[in-house]
């Protein structure tokens, strides 16, 4: 019993991390923490994060390899979309169509030398960052382009109206969709439990299944809750969901996702097992790349500008995510729940310190710490599990 | 008698969980050679890292008594000082430093942290003679042969003034000559009035070089064998070993089914992927039948490896040319993909390096080559790749507690199960392993013998690269005998012997000079 303790908390030391956070910070802002605006700030500030960090792990899961392009990129895709946009008074869509167009051919040129020709994608990314903070200087001239269409802003900064018509400050649509998502995960669990007591396989003990469900229930509807009373699902949310999503089902269920893994954990093998290797990086970089697109977008309404600072220092928050949500340095090891987790973890502490009004700088020393330590304390626990 | 260097007295050693040392003792006299054998997992390396202080003093129990004082390790640094050198059989050197660099890495000649260059390479050139290396010492690492590599670390050790020697699986990765120099060189130093502790599972050196030799199973000492008193013959050794007498090495396979020729590789030539203009593999011809245990004996850097790793896809040498036929047709396989599509595998030689990925649990490493088998529409089905996983460990019997554990945690006998799991379950006609026993116990030996035994009589082409002749002729219904690159004989399995396959690989040597 008290082994099996210990390995729920290692296996969930995160989680709780995050829980033990969170509380110290509604406990020193008097509760303004967790006030329905703040906790929407929390999505809306911390969009990019999730959506970068989902791309970013793929690429550290092939070998602790990271992409220090995509700041670059999210400036670079934001300043021809709001160009086109803006100045050019293009179609909202073919906009949308270009800027991904635009981050996937981004991606194929840095993809080919990573994969095909081996450059270290240290250095193409690095020289990535360069050129592409340079190009957008160029496509905007060096100035702001403001404001975006309000049609553009409608799909990423607005709220889901609320068709059900909950009345007063609260949004039902909001909670409804809390309700459904819970029922969804139930009858998910339910289903494979089924599947896998048909098939005679080996299933999980009941106890933990349930706990685990009702703990993440609980979280789901305190989290629609909150944002019920404030003003409903924002745009942005259910994108970032969306893509958590998807990437969470490609890394833990297909084909593609396990030869991420594989890469990271032993190329060679990897290779004499059949698998195109180069392909595998190939793909992380595009999809990073395009990943990065879509942050773009989601930047340049956030904003409601392109400028030619947008951007800065977007890869290391997705690179801290990705490192505080478990991933290894070495590649091969992570997870998108996990760094699901180290994003909000980032993003309470931002904004925690926000309220409480801790300095900018003290804020980026406070941020360094946390990193070390998250991985300070990975590298020893696997230490310690390995003697 | 001679003295006593060593004593181990009552050593235990506890990890959480698990007693991996109770009360083991080991004598080893001054000026003798000492063996230590057992199965793997049987605790030698741990009572080697407690002698040389990798497991400091206080995290066991017992004493160590080195030429008649009670010794408290507390680093590898601290026995180094007394004498206790130890050399890894994994290679500790540094590829891209000279030879010289590398015998005084940590020791260097010099003062106050400025080296003297001139002192450092003429000391290091007395040294690489005294171990029979005529290269200079100002030599990189990375240009000289694996065999010579280990000579250097012999001679790094006499650089840190060693007074006893101990040797972990020195000759694991040598060929059968540079095994016998370096044994050879061990009882030269012998003559010297060295002491040395030798870990090796080939018994036919041990046999060979040692003076005594003190059995360990279970992390318990079973024996000591005196040469001088007692038999010390294979089939002894393993007798300690293994607890019961192994009367058959080699498993026998009932009834033969041998069919059509299955695969046919005809002129095969390949040449190095760096140095183009080397040719590797030079016109090599061989075949393999359906139900066929095939052998390719041959001594290390004869283009085995090369020859079959560049039929599997193209994964080896550039500039690949030949005819490969498989059931009759002439196929082209330029991807390992093609190759698994075609019904091959390859088992390598390397698991740790090109086999598996020891960070994985057993179930990921099983399917990686085949995953297209438990998904569908490239989602997969982790139920039924649980379930697989599952019937290959009950198959193969591999041991571990689940199939969720990480491969890097067991054994290299079940490692290697693990390995051929993955392989037969890609499902394959003709099975190529290249080493397939490299560095495990003989129960797992043997093992490995009745799954090659049961691929063959289902119906399957084995081919069977091996460095142990005893192996190979054990084993195989048919040898081709390689050398440098060329095909150097066919023997029958039936009427080959190992002077008959030196034999050829001697007169191939001449042929060719």
């Amino acid at each position: 019993m008290m082994e099996n303790g210990k390995n729920i908390i290692r296996k969930y030391t995160m989680v709780l991390v995050l829980l033990l956070v969170t509380l110290f910070f509604a406990w020193v802002t008097h509760g303004k923490m967790l006030l329905p605006q703040n906790v929407n700030n929390l999505i809306a500030q911390n969009a990019y994060v999730f959506i970068l960090a989902a791309g970013m792990l793929l690429c550290i899961l092939t070998g602790g390899n990271i992409d220090l392009s995509v700041g670059s990129i999210v400036c670079f895709v934001g300043a021809v979309g709001g160009t086109l946009m803006v100045k050019s008074g293009w179609n909202i869509f073919i906009c949308i169509l270009v800027m991904l167009l635009t981050g996937a051919v981004i991606g194929v040129w840095q993809g080919f030398w990573i994969a095909y020709v081996r450059i270290p994608p240290f250095i193409v990314t690095l020289a990535g960052m360069f050129i592409f903070r340079g190009l957008s200087n160029v496509v905007l001239q060096g100035m702001t382009i403001a404001p975006m269409p309000d049609k553009y802003l409608n799909l990423f900064s607005s709220y889901i109206p609320d068709i059900l018509g909950g009345g007063g400050n609260f949004n039902l649509t909001c909670m409804v969709f809390g309700i459904a998502g819970c029922l969804v995960y139930i009858i998910v669990i339910l289903k494979n439990r089924r599947n896998k007591a048909k098939n005679g396989y080996e299933m999980e003990k009941p106890a933990g299944v349930i706990i685990k469900g009702i703990v993440i229930c609980i979280a789901i509807l305190a989290f629609t809750f909150r944002l019920a009373q404030h003003k409903g699902i924002p745009m942005v949310l259910i994108w970032v969901a969306a893509i958590i999503a998807i990437y969470a089902y490609i890394t833990s269920k297909t084909t593609m996702g396990r030869y991420f893994y594989a890469v990271g954990g032993n190329e060679k093998a990897t290779r004499l097992s059949g698998i195109n290797t180069n392909k595998v990086y190939f793909i992380a970089y595009l999809n990073m790349a395009f990943l990065a697109a879509v942050a773009g977008m989601v930047t340049i309404a956030r904003l409601n500008s392109s400028n030619p600072t947008a951007g800065t220092n977007y890869e290391m928050d997705a690179i801290g995510s990705c490192f505080i949500g478990g991933a290894s340095a070495y590649g091969g090891i992570g997870t998108i729940p996990g760094v699901v987790i180290g994003a909000i973890l980032m993003g309470v502490i931002n904004l925690g310190m926000s309220i409480v009004g801790v300095d900018a700088n003290y804020q980026k020393v406070v941020k360094g710490l946390v990193l070390l330590a998250a991985v300070i304390f990975d590298v020893v626990s696997k230490r310690e599990r390995s003697r | 008698m001679n003295r006593i260097l060593l004593e181990m007295k009552n050593i235990t050693k506890t990890f959480p969980g698990v007693k991996v040392l109770d009360n083991v003792n080991l004598k080893v006299g001054e000026g003798e050679i000492h063996a230590l054998v057992g199965e793997n997992g049987a605790g030698k390396s741990t009572l080697m890292n407690i002698l040389s202080g990798i497991y400091p003093y206080g995290t066991y129990e017992g004493d160590i008594i080195f030429d008649g004082e009670i010794c408290k390790f507390i680093n590898i640094k601290s026995s180094e000082e007394k004498g206790i050198v130890i050399i890894h059989h994994e290679l500790a050197l540094i590829p891209y430093m000279t030879i010289g660099e590398n015998l005084f890495l940590g020791n260097e000649r010099g003062r106050k942290g400025a080296i003297n260059w001139n002192e450092t390479y003429g000391k290091a050139d007395t040294l690489l003679r005294t171990v029979g290396l005529r290269e200079s010492s100002r030599t990189l690492v990375k240009d000289i042969a694996v065999g010579r590599q280990q000579l250097v670390e012999i001679a790094k050790a006499l650089a840190k003034k060693a007074r006893l020697l101990i040797l972990d699986e020195p000759t694991a990765s040598l060929n059968e000559s540079d095994s016998k120099a370096l044994l050879d060189l061990l009882l030269e130093f012998k003559k010297n009035g060295m002491t040395s502790i030798i870990i090796s599972h080939k018994l036919n050196e041990i046999s060979y070089v040692a003076d005594k030799i003190t059995v360990i199973r279970d992390g318990s000492t079973i024996e000591t064998l005196d040469k001088r008193k007692d038999d010390i013959s294979e089939v002894r050794i393993i007798k300690g070993m293994v607890g019961r007498e192994l009367s058959d090495r080699f498993p026998k396979r009932k009834e033969k089914n041998i069919g059509d020729i299955k695969m046919e590789v005809s002129d095969w030539t390949v040449y190095h992927p760096l140095y183009t203009e080397r040719k590797v593999v030079d016109n090599v011809s061989i075949n393999v039948r359906s139900g066929e245990v095939v052998g390719i004996a041959g001594l290390m850097g004869s283009g085995r490896s090369e020859l079959v790793m560049s039929i599997f896809g193209k994964s080896y040498g550039t500039n690949i040319t030949g005819t490969l036929k498989i059931n009759g047709e002439t196929v082209r396989l330029n991807t390992v993909k093609d190759a698994i599509r075609k019904k091959l595998a390859y088992v390598t030689e390397d698991r740790k390096g090109n086999g598996l990925i020891l960070s994985n649990p057993i179930k990921i490493n099983t399917t990686l080559s085949n995953l297209g088998a438990v998904s569908r529409h490239s989602i997969i089905d982790k139920d039924k790749e649980y379930a697989v996983a599952v019937q290959y460990k009950q198959k193969l019997n591999t041991k571990c507690t689940t199939v969720e554990q990480k491969v890097g945690n067991l054994s290299g006998g079940n490692q290697q199960k693990v390995l051929l799991s993955k392989w037969m379950f890609a499902d394959p006609d003709i099975l190529m392993l290249d080493e397939p026993t490299r560095g495990i116990d003989v129960g797992a030996k043997y093992e490995i013998y009745c799954i090659i035994n049961n691929l063959a009589a289902e119906g399957k082409s084995v081919i069977m690269i091996s460095s142990e002749l005893p192996e190979v002729l054990g084993m195989c219904d048919r040898i081709y005998i390689m050398n440098e690159g060329r095909m150097a004989g066919e023997l029958n399995g039936k009427e080959a012997s190992q002077e008959l396959i030196m034999s050829y690989i001697l007169k191939s040597g001449k042929e060719s000079k």
